[in-house]
């Protein structure tokens, strides 16, 4: 699984880290999201999905 | 078991629930219906970037075509479900043929309300993306502009027609968003417009608008003032739209009345905007009208459509970008609730507000604050008791403060 961020679309909601905290942080000042690992392992994937669904501004692509 | 699910309504919830039944392994018959003729969109940027110009139209796209023919499903646009028979159990389309279904998901969202004399020209309402565009034009045109409602969308035209240098009035008998958040945020995004340039009439509503041939020329007030406005942006909240299913036999009266897993009658389902549930998170019915309930409530139906039996008890989250300040809000806010400042300080627009409901922490608020107010939503995830708010923080009790930046005691 690939992980991909578009932090010019990010709009710092957070949703990503409270799905996948292993996946994902924000910075501390604009909260704008930071990830933490591109490749997660497969027990993870669902996760990773469901941050990438409820992610309001569709900043997060998944490739399997 | 289900084998032909149609779901009504092509925007964020709609869409979701369609990809959420394919990724939980529906592979029967699936069909989309969307009133609009464009592909679906996303909503939250219409009144920030596509307003103010940063983005070009296609940003908003929510899937490319490519994406959407991956969902295999048969994507009905430019039709108006008009009508629903449970019996025959059978969508009515405006176009006179109808489509079958055993699974039905509504996703109709809302429609916004609208204001006497409203056609006149120079009035606009958003909603879509072409209204979007056109109040984009008519505002490079450098018009003067008062903004009447003063919700998530006013106050964001508001900002974005201020930044664009624009004379900017607001008018609505409550200040900025203190329908949703209370008037001690209210007053602070109150004083943010003010700061920024912006005239607010609060307290006081419209009585009629002003017109010359035809065309707006003003605003006046109950007081009998007017407000001079070449554009007029009305923005006084949306109804569901369920308009279709007023013969249906559903119950409607916030929305669509579901129960807790977001059913309304057997195989029928509302997602979004639309629906009205029983959260049980919070022990309440609730209808929420933000981009991130639509996705997270559609992913729900889908589930529960294939066989889950899970009730939905969401956190609801929604944001605002006005100005420099970026607002975020998760949980829920009633009227009368008590608000504590959890973290940072009023004074310095920077700080996260809990909202206390009953003796439990229900909502928390931040400010310019993004990492602090997600990471203090576990007081609202764990029901936090009031008193639990108290010692983990330096805080203070707000209940008797002035709320205006610089009056705070903090």
């Amino acid at each position: 699984m690939k992980v991909t961020i578009d932090m010019d679309r990010c709009v710092a909601a957070g949703q990503c880290v409270l799905a996948a905290p292993d996946v994902f942080d924000q910075r501390d000042d604009d909260g704008v999201v930071v990830l933490l690992n591109a490749s997660p392992p497969a027990e993870g994937a669902d996760a990773v999905r469901t941050a990438a669904a409820l992610c309001p501004a569709l900043a997060i692509t998944v490739e399997d | 078991m289900t084998r032909r699910v149609v779901i009504v309504g092509a925007s964020a919830a709609g869409l979701a629930a369609a990809e959420a039944l394919r990724s939980g392994g529906y592979d029967g018959a699936l069909t989309l219906i969307g009133e609009e003729q464009r592909l679906p969109y996303d909503r939250p940027p219409l009144s920030k970037q596509i307003l103010d110009g940063t983005w070009e139209p296609e940003r908003v796209m929510l899937r490319d075509e490519r994406e959407l023919g991956k969902i295999g499903a048969e994507l009905l646009l430019g039709h108006t479900a008009v009508g629903l028979d449970t019996t025959s159990r059978r969508v009515l389309l405006d176009h006179g043929g109808s489509v079958g279904y055993d699974g039905l998901v509504i996703a109709t969202g809302v429609a916004p309300r609208r204001l006497p004399d409203a056609d006149l020209a120079g009035i606009h309402l958003l909603r879509t993306l072409d209204d979007a565009l056109t109040l984009r034009a008519q505002l490079l045109a450098r018009p003067k502009v008062a903004v009447v409602g003063a919700g998530f969308l006013g106050a964001e035209v508001a900002a974005v027609a201020r930044q664009m240098g624009l004379e900017v009035a607001i008018v609505d008998p409550q200040p900025p968003m203190s329908r949703q958040f209370g008037d001690q945020i209210g007053a602070l995004i109150a004083a943010l417009h003010r700061d920024n340039g912006v005239t607010l009439r609060s307290g006081v509503g419209v009585s009629r608008f002003v017109a010359t041939d035809g065309r707006v020329v003003g605003v006046e007030l109950a007081d009998e003032s007017v407000i001079d406005a070449d554009l007029v942006i009305v923005a006084v909240g949306a109804a569901p739209a369920t308009g279709w299913l007023a013969d249906s036999g559903l119950t409607l009266a916030n929305g669509v009345e579901c129960d807790a897993f977001c059913e309304a009658a057997p195989g029928i389902y509302a997602a979004g905007d639309v629906a009205s549930w029983y959260n049980p998170h919070f022990g309440v019915r609730m209808r929420v009208e933000h981009r991130t309930n639509a996705t997270e409530q559609a992913i729900a139906v889908a589930g529960n459509l294939l066989g889950d039996t899970r009730p939905f008890a969401p956190i609801p989250y929604c944001w605002t970008d006005q100005y420099d300040a970026k607002i975020q809000a998760h949980g829920i806010f009633p009227s009368g609730a008590e608000t504590l400042v959890l973290s940072g300080n009023l004074s310095e627009r920077q700080f996260v507000v809990g909202y206390c409901h009953k003796g439990r922490v229900v909502g928390v608020l931040g400010w310019n604050m993004p990492r602090g107010v997600r990471e203090l939503r576990r007081l609202v995830v764990e029901r936090a008791p009031r008193k639990a708010t108290t010692v983990r923080n330096p805080i203070f009790d707000s209940r008797n403060t002035a709320t205006r930046p610089g009056r705070v005691r903090t």
